[in-house]
């Protein structure tokens, strides 16, 4: 099996940029991915982007075509919709792409522009991952649908509301370095305790901000990356991706999510590691309570154990495991299609040694990069891995 | 409200509103809501149906604050998911003081109408 060489990663800073258009903010990320690649338009075979709402926020629909020419190229392209997992799968096809030996380069990345759609429009666009007929109409909501998996989870394994605004917490203090990030900002476990409620347990610091933004990786062979001299020290060895009911009263456990446990046997299986051989992590925060499904469900702690990760030292950045040192999507922005592929350039580039936050993990490896969709109805994992 | 229907999705609430709930069972018992052709558990298609019982209990809740624009003059309101035995169900709860709200509360499944748009909603009352 072709081995994937990481070449180049590129992002738009994360934030309110409710005036941007969405071809030309993944431009942005795009075209400065190829550049940190070193790798001209005129080389990409594919174009794997993801997108979420694009249809009902920008009215655009058929958005492959039209990133790749943002790209300033017409390869085939095709746009991969999957909630919020939407660029995870984008990486985890593009992965697949070079594996089968039908490209050697491509372009993986997603864009969302969400923040035009004011907060309500944006909270009827997420709620769009849930079951409409048997979700949507009972009155769940997005933070809401986290909320009943929280509650689930305190019911059965025990854990507070404090043991998650230690999460909000540490993910806000790692995203200060990152220019990249939509909200750099300190926060207390006071402040997060104290914010208005937005769905019972979660106040507003459980959730991450709505964002606009988009991010890009460029993939590549081994021969293409020697042949043109590229520096791409790290590379995708591992990919998985898993899957679930969509909605949350069909599944047998509400405090797990087996999508996320499946992608991760399947990436893990494939990259031939152990989860105690990850020394780093970015996991799909979009609420608190989602990093300790990730971690459980990645494999990385017991169930009923990840709740008191944060609290007690070990996820945070000296501790043994960093998680989310971009800051998450708790701090660093939910710009839902395009928050996979950046998970996986941050991976990257902590490993590279290119992030500002990667003396945290000076030694480490191997780490790993987990994006969800909706309740975890869809999830991608993939192992990315210094290469000697 | 609109003239367009969802099928199944409204044939189960005009049941309901009647006290006449139903559900689906593979033969492996996973519970299911119609419209269901397969068991997306074990992939069975003899599915059976089945009588919702009178009454469940609630498994989690939420005090949702900050709605969709369709429930949007309902916020606050309590979702939950109820496990009916055999099936579970995602509604609004009413008729519960919203602070007393607790897991294991038993209630009864029913349709009504929500507080901004009308629409019909599976709603949660208290048993008995
Ligand atoms: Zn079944």
């Amino acid at each position: 099996m072709t081995q994937v060489q990481l070449a180049g990663t590129g992002m738009t800073t994360f934030g309110s940029h409710p005036d941007r258009t969405g071809r030309d903010m993944f431009a942005d990320a795009g075209l400065a991915a190829l550049e940190d690649a070193g790798v001209p338009a005129g080389d990409v075979d594919e174009l794997f982007y993801g997108n979420f709402v694009g249809t009902l926020s920008e009215g655009q629909g058929h958005q492959g075509p039209l990133m790749a020419e943002a790209l300033g190229t017409t390869v085939p392209s095709r746009r991969i919709e999957s909630a919020c997992a939407s660029s995870g799968l984008a990486v985890h096809d593009a992965v697949r792409a070079i594996r089968s030996g039908e490209s050697d380069v491509v372009v993986a990345g997603g864009m969302e522009r969400m923040t035009n759609m004011g907060t309500a429009g944006a909270t009827k666009g997420l709620a769009s991952a849930a079951d409409d007929l048997y979700e949507v109409r009972s009155g769940v909501t997005f933070p809401g649908a986290y909320a009943l998996m929280a509650r689930a989870y305190f019911d059965e394994y025990g854990g507070t509301h404090e043991d998650l605004a230690h999460i909000a917490v540490k993910n806000h203090d790692n995203a200060l370095a990152n220019d990249h990030a939509h909200l750099q900002q300190e926060i207390t476990v006071a402040d997060a305790l104290d914010a208005p409620e937005i769905a019972s347990p979660f106040t507003l610091y459980d959730a991450c901000p709505i964002s606009d933004g988009a991010a890009a990786i460029v993939l590549t062979t081994p021969e293409y990356a020697a042949e043109h001299d590229l520096e791409a020290d790290v590379a995708i060895t591992g990919a998985g991706h898993g899957g679930d009911t969509m909605a949350l009263h069909d599944r047998q456990s509400l405090s797990k999510t087996p999508a996320t446990r499946d992608a991760a046997v399947d990436a893990y299986d494939d990259a031939g590691i152990e989860p105690s051989d990850i020394s780093v992590a970015e996991v799909h925060d979009c609420f608190t309570i989602a990093e300790v499904l990730a971690l459980e469900g990645l494999g990385l702690y017991s169930h009923g154990e990840a709740i008191g990760a944060a609290r007690r030292g070990e996820t945070r950045r000296d501790g043994e495991l960093p998680v989310n040192l971009s800051g998450g999507l708790k701090a660093k922005g939910h710009p839902v299609g395009a928050t996979g592929a950046a998970q996986v350039a941050a991976i990257a580039t902590l490993l590279d040694g290119t992030h500002p936050r990667a003396d945290a993990v000076d030694d480490a490896t191997v780490g790993v990069a987990q994006n969800a969709g909706g309740t975890v109805a869809s999830a991608t994992v993939h192992v990315l891995e210094v290469m000697e | 409200m609109t003239d367009v229907t969802n099928g199944e999705y409204d044939a189960f609430l005009e049941a309901l509103a009647a006290g006449e709930g139903y559900y689906r069972s593979c033969e492996n018992g996973h519970g299911l809501l119609p419209p269901r052709r397969a068991c997306p558990h074990c992939g069975d298609r003899n599915l059976t149906e089945r009588d919702l019982p009178s009454a469940g209990e609630i498994v989690t809740h939420t005090t949702v604050s900050v709605p969709t624009p369709q429930f949007e003059d309902d916020a606050p309101y309590v979702t939950a998911v109820v496990d009916f035995g055999g099936v579970r169900l995602t509604g609004v709860v009413r008729g519960i003081d919203q602070t007393a709200v607790e897991i294991g509360d038993r209630v009864t499944a029913t349709v009504e109408s929500n507080e901004t748009d009308g629409e019909r909603t599976i709603v949660f009352r208290p048993a008995e």
